[in-house]
Parts: C-alpha cells; structure tokens; sequence
C-alpha cells in the first residue's frame, strides 16, 4: 500500500507512542527505517515518480526519514527515561539509621593523652625518653637531692622490693639518667630537651580519688642562661597547646627537694574563667603542676655544673590529666580492666580543637 | 595553720592596707592561703549589760527572769544559764542584733517577754565555753559595744601546713609577721621579752644523756603565780587559732608556740627537782597527758626527773607533772630536740602533736631563749605577782653551722632573666632578716637562723627569696634562646605505637592496664599458680606481692571479668614484667606486650589461628618479615602442653603463642576459650627491619596450577611450602590456598601456585616441568595428589 511520507510521519507518530518499552522502539526503526522499511520502499518507488516531480518527492522522503530519525531517537530517550524511573521507584530506599556490625577497638585513655602530650612536646624540639618501672633509692632520691631522712622515703609511700630496689614513685627519677645521657650535648652548644612519661607506685590505699599506679610526665630543659623567666613563658605556651587555648598561669612557691626555687603553678579554671566554681573550689584557679628551677644539686650529681648550666623541670599528672580531659570521676577506671569503661575510648590519637567554643 | 591578722598586727603595722589582697599576695609569695574566715562578722549590737534583778520564773526551774540595764535602758531578759546573779556584768545580745547562731530578736519566752539574750561565750563563738554566762571583767559602761572592749573582729586564714614543710620559721605568727612586713615593705617590731633577772642560786640541774639528739635545753622556774586563768583577748587568740583554753599556763605555752613556733612545756614544779634528757635502757609503757598509756623504745627520747619519766621529748608530757588549776610554781622546759628524731618517735608512736611537727621542720636553735623570754613577759603582764625563781639553765648540745652565701648581681640577672635592681635585692633580703653586704656588684649574705636550719643552703636558694618577694606575676617572660634541633626518632616509641594502632584499628583489640604486681586472689580463680619472683616488701595485701614475670595471667584476669562484655573479644597491654634477677641481683625487668583473645562459643583453633594471623600482621608490617612458629614445652603450667610455641624472627625467639592448660581453660569458662601471645618487646625492637623490596609488577600473562593434596598426619603447611620454596623458583609469584577439606580423619588441601615471568608469556609445558618437581619433592614427605 502506497503511503504518503506525510502519512508515514502520522503513522510513525502513532505507532512510536503505543510503545511501551525502548525494545520495541527497534522494532519500529526496522519497519520504517529498515532495508526493507517504509522508507527504503517509498525510495523503491521514487523510481515511477516522473522526473520533473523526482527532485521534489525525493525531498519529501529524505525529510520524512529524518523526521522519524529524530523523533525515534527521542522516543526511545523518553522511554528509557520511564524505565530508569520505575527502577527507581521500585527501589528500597536504604535505612542508614540501622546498626551497624562495627567491631572497634580501643585505646587505653592514657595512651591519648599520652600521645597528645607527646606530640606537642616533639613539636616544640623534646625528646621522648623512655624509663624503667623499677629503680633503686640513688636515682629515685639521692641523686634528687632528697635527704636521707626526708619523709619520702619512709616505707609507707614508697614500695621497696626485694632486690633492694624499688618501684619509682615519681618520674623525676629518671632526671639523673637523662641528664647524663645528654650532657655531652651541652658542651656542643646543644641544650637538653626532654620528657618521660612513666607510670609511678605510691603505697596508698585506693579509692575513687587514689591510686598506687597512676602515670605522670616529668620534663626537663637545660641550658646556659636559662632562667626563671623562661620557665613562666615555657609553662604558659605548653598548657595553652594542652588546653587548645590562652590559658592564664600564676606561680606560687612550691617546696620540691629538686627545685630551687620550687613553684606550684596553677591555672586560671578553664571552666568558670577565674570567677569561682564547684571544680577550682571557689577560688578561680587549679593547682596543676609543680615545676622549678633544676636544684645545682641534682646537676652536680648529673656531672653538669651548675655554674655553667641552668634548666628547670615540670611535672605533669598523666593520669590527672586524663580525668579532667574525659571528665573520669573515679580513678579506679584506669586499672581495672573493664571493658565497658575502656572500650569506649576509640578516638584518634589527637583531639582537635572545637573551633565554635574559642571567642 | 591558722592566722590571725589581729595577732600579726602586734609586730607589723597595717593599717590602711586592704588585707584581702595582703593576704593574696601572701598565698604568692609564701604559701597557699586555703580559707579566710571573717571573725566577729556574726556579733552585731552586743554590749556590756548589767544584771540588775534576778527573779525565778514561775513555771520553770531552769529559767529566770532578769532586768539587765543595757545602758540606754533596762531590758527584760528570760536567760536560762545557770549562773546568772545580781551585779553580774554580761554580755548582752539586743534585739536586732546578731550572733553567730542567727539574728536576735523580741519574743516571748515561756509566757514573759525578753529583748534579747545573755551569751555564753560559746554563743559569741569566741570560744567552745557553753558552762554558762560570760562573766565580764570590765569597767567599761553598761551598753559598751563588746567589740569595742575583746578583740571579737578579727580576720584568720587558713594555710596548709603542708606548704610550711620546708619553712620552719612560719610556723608562728612571728614568721608570718616578716613576711607581711616584706610583702609591704613595714618595719617589723621586735618581740617583747621579759626580765629574767634573778638573784638567788637555785637552778634546775639539767643533764644531757644523748647530745646528739639535743640541739639546745633552756629551762627557768617560776613561782608565786596565782591567777589561773588567761585573759580572754588572749583565749580569743587561741581560740580563733583552732586551740582551746585550758589553763593560764598551759594557755600562755601554747599562745608562745603559736607565736613564735617554739614548742614548750611547763611541769609542775613541785614535781621536778632535776632534770634528765636520755632515751630508755630498756623499753618500757609510759602515760602521756591524754591518758593514754604508750609503748616507748629504746631511740625514743624522754624527759625525767631524777629516774622518772615525766613526758616524752618534743612530743607530749605525762600525766603526773601535768599542770593543774592551783599550781602555783613552774619549770619552763624550752628545748631544741632533733627533728628526725621526734619525727621517727612519733610516727613510731603513731602520735603527732602541735609540738612534734614543729620540731620535724627543724627548728631555729635561738628559739629556746626567746620562748623563755617571753613565758616570763607574759606570765609576768598577766600576774604581776608571778616572779623568776630560779636562774635560767641553758645547755647547747648541737649548733646549725652559720651560713653565708656570695653571688654577684651577673649571677641573679641569669638565674631570673630579669632586671632587678640592687636596692630592690638589698631592701627584700634585709625585710627578711638576713645580713647583706654589698659592693661592686658582689652581694654576700648572711643567713638569718631562722632560716639557717635546712632551708637557705646554696645561693639558688637566695633567688626564690629575691623573686617571690619580686613577685612571679610581675615577671617579664621572655622565650629561651636555646637553638631548636631535630627530636632524633626513637624507634622503640614509634613501634609501640604502631603496634597499638595495628591491634585497635585492625584487629579491633582493647588496651587495657593493668598492675605490675600479681593478684593471688584472681590468679587463684583461673588456676594460676604465683610464680616466685621479685616481690614487694610492704605492700598491703601481702597476696599481691610477687612482681608479674609474664602478661598473660594478669590479662587472662581481666579477660575473665568481662564476659558480660561481648560475645567475643580481645584485649592487650603493653607494659612491664620482671624476669627474676640478673647477676647484679637487680630485677630484670623487660618491656612485654601481651594479648589475649577471648570468644564464647570456645572454637579455640580458630582464635588460635587468629592470633597466628594478628602476629604475622604486627611482624610483618612493622619488620616486614616473616614469623616462624615452632612448638615448645611450655615454662608455665596454665600453657596448653601441645598449643605452645615460640614466635620467632631472623631465627631470633621474640615471644609465645599459646592455648590454655585444659584445667585452666575450664575455669576460665566452661565453653568459652581464650589464647594468648606474649611478646618481649625489648627484642622485638632489636629485630631488624627490612626495607621495602619493590619488584615492577610484570605485564606477562600469569599461569596458575592448582593441587589437591592429601596430607599425613602431623604434616604442617611449613613442610609443604619447603617442597616448592627449596626450588628457587623465580617465576613462582604466589601459592594460596585455596580450599581445606577434612573427613574421616583424611585431610585435604587444595593450593593455587600462580606463574609469572617477566620476560615472557610462560608455556605449559614450562610450567608443567616446574609442577612435576614439586610433587617430586612432595611424595618425599608423602603428600600425594587426591585421587
């Protein structure tokens, strides 16, 4: 049968839209414009067109072929449009509120804070050193000035062994191992920077405020001409990095047989601003490290002479530190194993800062 | 300690000054101030009353009624005190005044109206006197405000005698008074002493049997004193002090010690003839004031008369020569005892006084005198009747070397990195007592005694003097100059850390801490038995004594204790054991880390290879090595006897790997199971790491080969790796396995050698001669390929 291309275009139009799918589209450019198609066979007949007409019918026919060209190709993008759309719609859309199977593990709160500490003391040129658990009453005592009868030694705070040793009851007792292991440094011009974590024993009984394992970290710096001055200045730019913040430190005279002068330093509490609150007792202000001028003692004994060379050193409670950081109320949570305490402390090994929170 | 600024203010002159901030600076300067109390704030509109009328109240025994002229007018008060009398002078509350214990106002009491109250002494909180009425001794007309004629205003504050420790001079007002004067730049006044003439030739014979626990002895007697009770300006002071009033002598003794730090004792004289200072020969009981009957050794130092004991050096007197209401004749003992001495006496004793933490700061020497002085001038201000009756003993056993210390102005300007002029240095150390000479930029120093006991030594010493009064707040900071080199790396940190982030992160693991000591009690749950070991000597709980020489029993605890926590779990410590002695008898202590893998459903092979997977990973990222395994007779009896091996490294044993004994795992849980790895970290450290060896990934096809393999008993991968490993295949990229079959005691294994060379693409034919050789090699340890 003999078709117009103008009733080919109307025929196309509507046999492209009773499809329903892309598929079928094919089928229908097979039709029209396949070898054996309505077009191809509108060209077949172009033949019987009489000539001075040819020129014209061919035109109609090229046009009508692009016209379905064009109009299939959009039909079938509409189409496949549809389908992508009834896939979306039968889709579930997925509940990412459901608990997730997460097996996480945990570090120990004090390897945190510890770390942390660690960190902004590398960055400020320290050196982390390591020191035993276990000491002997030279460097735990003597070689810190700290008399034979002071009360520190007696047996009720300090835990001896069998040995003849002891379990170290302050960090400091590291101070005579590292000064000496440094001390050659000093003569290069090279200044002793460094700190040591380390867990200390006390004989105490135990409770939520008390334990007889805790961790400190001690800190030492030693170099000609270092004075007073720069220990204030020290303190207050280490605890603003501690405290990610300006922190406002005051010195008062503090006793430490290895100090001279000895200063407990407080901070201006963090919490109320200085004003007084529940957590400084009122007072506006947190004891929190003892810190000092090294005593020319303890140099001496580290074969520094203390005419030469001066330093200080600073004490920080690790263990402290972390309950203020985590807000821990009972101490006990640090030695006692349990999992449901521990587990949750799953954080990097460094904090940053709450930007919002910083006026 | 507590401090009362009225008692400050006899020796420095204050006024005008705001004392808030006086005192501020002194917490500072000096030492922590814990507490201000504002003393007297809580007395308003008492005055001096007269008790004109007393009549019985009908309806009550206990009370009266009274008319009280109060000055401006006659009250009607119903006063229930006991004492009450006409012509009594007292201290009268009107109302709309206040009292401590609330504000007073008009009521009605038991029917009759009352403007106010009559106060006991308590009431006023001057002192714990509740007994009845205070009695007023005064001339002052009625309706006198009472502040105006006792010291009732005052303002104490509290410091921590922790933070006097190594400042025996401020434990007296005295010292506080210097440093108030410092701290203002006042004069300070000197101490009022009284006269101790005396013309006769009576002395108390003083013997001294251990001068090496005596530093000084001075003794006076006294007589005719026949007041017994201490003015009330003076009990206020004790009292607001957190002392009690007892009786004029023993009252002046301790305002003496809490004036001056001197600590002294005041024996009935009719109770002394000489006076001996020894320790016991042999040990021997002893009732001390309290009534308590005490143990004393042969190194406690005592006081006796003759051969009888009457009080215990430095730290209490006994109960026989105590003073008492009507003893009208004393010996002042005012003595310098050893402060280690006193200090090991009374923590033996289990007894510390007011006067033995004194003598344990070791005390100025000088001292002695000084309190004698003043036990006269006082006793003598309060009865004037009272007379010196002896001549004073003074006997020096021991003196404090007098210390003078030298620096040059270059030494303070280094040492505080401040500017501090010389005036200001000369001006505060001779505030505080000490003796300075300066010229040319040298500045020698004499040492005050007060302060030349222990605790100004060495010239950094002199520092903390200069710049406490200088103030740390008032200091220029200032940034060292010190060059900045690079932190070298220490290695040992850097693996532990990388080992905690391996166990966290990827094996999901927990750190945990745990104590150094074993728990006998814990260990006794799981089966463990305590092995001998380092111990410690005083620990409490003498259960907990041995010093761990492994992690896994400790962490098995732990383990144990959390079985409510999950279903499956791990957990690990990196910390410290002590492996018994080294040669020099010392602990050898070494740095463990130890893990321990927990599950409920008790599938103990599979934890077990999981803990073979989690030291590979730790190896062989952080060494980039391979673990060998080899099994070992295990050196602990809670240690699986097949299930135990040593993990080794280059050939070197690092650590153990190991399942528990049944008999423990059975206590442990009764299907859950756990398995342990122990690691010397230590020796993990000293292990080499290897480099990262690169190989350009080939781009030649690979071949690969699977074998079915059927095992013999007691056959280990190991072995069967050795079967192709042995050839030196380059070519030979990976072997997996790919699949693990066992039944009927058959087992199975199925593995994928994978072929590539760099070059070329491998022919078949070459890959099947390198296959025959292994199987070759394979049936010499009879593993055949399955059927």
């Amino acid at each position: 049968m003999f078709q117009s291309p103008a009733e080919l275009k109307k025929l196309f139009e509507e046999r492209a839209a009773a499809a329903g799918k892309a598929a079928e589209m094919e089928q229908l450019r097979i039709e029209f414009l396949g070898k054996k198609g309505y077009i191809a066979g509108l060209m077949q007949e172009l033949r019987n067109v009489p000539n001075e007409r040819k020129k014209e019918a061919g035109q109609r026919i090229n046009e009508a072929k692009q016209f379905i060209e064009r109009a299939l190709a959009a039909r079938v993008e509409e189409l496949k449009k549809l389908e992508e759309q009834m896939l979306i719609d039968a889709t579930e859309s997925y509940d990412e509120s459901m608990p997730t199977d997460d097996d996480l593990g945990s570090y120990h709160p004090i390897t945190l804070v510890r770390r942390e500490m660690e960190n902004i003391f590398l960055s400020m040129g320290f050196a982390v050193e390591d020191y035993s658990e276990i000491t002997d009453d030279y460097n735990c005592f003597e070689a810190l000035n700290i008399p034979k009868h002071h009360p520190a030694r007696d047996m009720q705070d300090t835990y001896y062994l069998s040995s003849g040793q002891l379990l170290k009851t302050h960090t400091s007792a590291a101070q005579n191992t590292i000064l000496r292991k440094y001390k050659e440094n000093l003569v290069n011009g090279q200044p002793i920077r460094a700190i040591f974590p380390g867990r200390c024993f006390r004989n105490e009984k135990i409770d939520a405020c008390h334990e007889n394992t805790f961790f400190q970290m001690e800190g030492i710096m030693v170099d000609r001409d270092i004075s007073i001055s720069n220990l204030i200045y020290f303190m207050k730019t280490m605890l603003s990095e501690v405290f990610q913040r300006d922190v406002t430190v005051r010195l008062r005279p503090g006793f430490f047989p290895f100090v001279e002068p000895g200063f407990e330093l407080d901070i201006q509490c963090l919490i109320c601003g200085g004003k007084g609150c529940p957590s400084c007792k009122d007072s506006g202000w947190l004891e929190l490290c003892p810190c000092g001028m090294i005593h020319p003692n303890v140099l001496t004994a580290a074969g520094i002479d203390p005419e030469e060379y001066t330093g200080f050193a600073f004490g920080l409670g690790l263990t402290r530190l972390a309950m203020m950081r985590y807000g821990v109320k009972d101490i006990r949570v640090f030695n006692g194993g349990n999992l449901k305490a521990l587990s949750q402390f799953t954080e990097k090994s460094f904090t940053r800062p709450d930007e919002s929170k910083e006026a | 300690m507590f401090v009362s600024i009225n008692w400050i203010k006899d020796y420095v002159d204050l006024s005008g000054l705001d004392i808030k901030k006086l005192i501020n600076s002194f917490t500072l300067a000096t030492a922590e101030v814990e507490e201000i109390y504002e003393k007297g704030a809580d007395v308003q509109n008492v005055v001096v009353g007269e008790i004109l009328s007393v009549e019985a109240h009908p309806n009550s025994q206990k009370l009266h009624l009274l008319k009280v002229d109060a000055g401006s007018k006659v009250c009607d008060i119903v006063c229930g005190a006991p004492n009450v009398r006409a012509g009594m002078k007292v201290a009268l509350a009107l109302a709309g005044g206040r009292v401590p214990a609330g504000e007073i106002k008009l009521a009605t009491v038991a029917g009759f109206p009352s403007e106010g109250m009559c106060c006991s002494e308590k009431e006023l909180g001057i002192s714990d006197d509740h007994s009845g009425l205070m009695e007023l001794e005064t001339d002052a007309p009625n309706g006198t405000d009472l502040k105006a004629i006792f010291p009732i205003d005052d303002i104490v504050f509290e410091v921590d005698n922790k933070s006097l420790t190594n400042r025996p001079d401020l434990w007296g007002h005295y010292g506080i008074a210097r440093e108030f004067a410092a701290l203002t730049g006042r004069a300070l006044k000197p101490l009022t002493l009284g006269d101790l003439s005396y013309d006769g030739d009576e002395q108390v014979a003083v013997s001294i049997g251990r001068p090496d626990l005596v530093y000084r002895y001075s003794c006076v007697k006294m007589d005719n004193i026949t007041k017994h009770v201490s003015p009330l300006d003076m009990r206020i002071r004790l009292y607001y002090c957190g002392m009690r009033g007892i009786n004029l002598l023993a009252d002046v003794t301790n305002y003496i010690m809490l004036e001056i730090g001197q600590p002294t004792h005041a024996f009935n004289a009719a109770k002394i003839d000489c006076i001996g200072v020894d320790t016991p020969q042999a040990p021997m009981k002893f009732t001390t004031l309290d009534g308590v009957e005490r143990e004393i050794d042969t190194d406690t130092l005592m006081i006796w008369n003759g051969d009888e004991p009457t009080a215990i050096a430095g730290i209490m007197g006994g109960l026989d020569s105590e003073i008492v209401e009507d003893t009208g004749a004393v010996v002042l003992e005012s003595a310098n005892f050893d402060g280690i001495s006193v200090r090991k006496s009374s923590s033996r004793l289990g007894h510390r006084t007011d006067a033995s933490a004194r003598y344990e700061k070791m005390l100025d020497p000088t001292l002695t005198m000084e309190a004698v002085g003043r036990f006269v001038q006082l006793v003598k201000e309060i009865d004037p009747d009272a007379r010196v009756a002896s001549q004073v003993t003074d006997v020096v056993c021991k003196e404090y070397p007098p210390v003078s210390l030298s620096f040059d102005k270059a030494y303070v300007d280094r040492y505080t990195g401040i500017e501090i002029s010389d005036e200001r240095i000369c001006k505060t150390l001779t505030a505080l007592g000490f003796g300075v000479t300066y010229a040319d930029g040298n500045f020698t120093v004499s040492v005050p005694s007060w302060r030349a006991t222990k605790d100004v030594t060495i010239k950094a010493d002199i520092i903390e003097e200069i710049t406490r009064i200088y103030g740390y707040d008032n200091f220029k900071i200032t940034t060292t100059r010190s060059p900045l080199k690079p932190v070298p790396n220490d290695y040992a940190r850097l693996e532990d850390a990388e080992v905690q982030d391996l166990l966290v992160k990827k094996f999901a693991l927990h750190e945990v801490h745990s104590y150094v000591w074993c728990d006998g009690r814990k260990f006794k749950k799981l089966g463990i038995p305590v092995e001998p070991n380092v111990t410690v000597l005083n620990i409490e709980n003498s259960e907990n004594g041995v010093l761990r020489n492994a992690m896994l029993p400790t962490l098995l605890s732990i383990a144990a204790e959390n079985k409510d926590f999950a279903d499956r779990y791990g957990l690990f410590e990196i910390g410290r054991v002590v492996e018994g002695t080294k040669p020099t008898g010392e602990a050898n202590e070494r740095k463990h880390l130890g893990i321990v893998l927990y599950d409920k459903s008790g599938d103990e092979k599979a934890l077990y290879l999981r803990a073979v997977a989690l030291v590979n990973a730790l190896i062989g990222e952080i060494k980039q090595k391979p673990a060998s395994y080899a099994k070992i007779t295990p050196a602990h009896a809670w240690q699986h006897p097949k299930n135990t091996a040593e993990i080794s490294v280059d050939g070197t044993a690092i650590g153990t790997l190991c399942a528990l004994h049944p008999a423990n795992a059975a206590k442990l849980d009764k299907i859950g199971r756990a398995v342990g790895v122990e690691l010397d970290m230590d020796k993990f450290h000293a292990v080499n790491a290897a480099a990262i060896a690169f190989r350009e990934p080939s781009t030649q096809q690979s071949t690969y080969s699977d074998l079915s393999l059927v095992l013999p008993e007691q056959t280990k991968f190991s072995d069967l790796a050795a079967c192709w490993n042995s050839l030196g295949l380059a070519e030979l990229e990976s072997v997996r396995v790919i699949d693990t079959y066992e039944k009927l005691g058959v087992r199975s294994i199925t593995v994928r050698l994978l072929f590539t060379a760099m070059d070329r693409t491998l022919e078949m034919e070459e890959v099947q001669g390198w296959i025959d050789r292994i199987i070759e090699n394979l049936a010499k340890i009879n593993v055949v390929l399955r059927a």
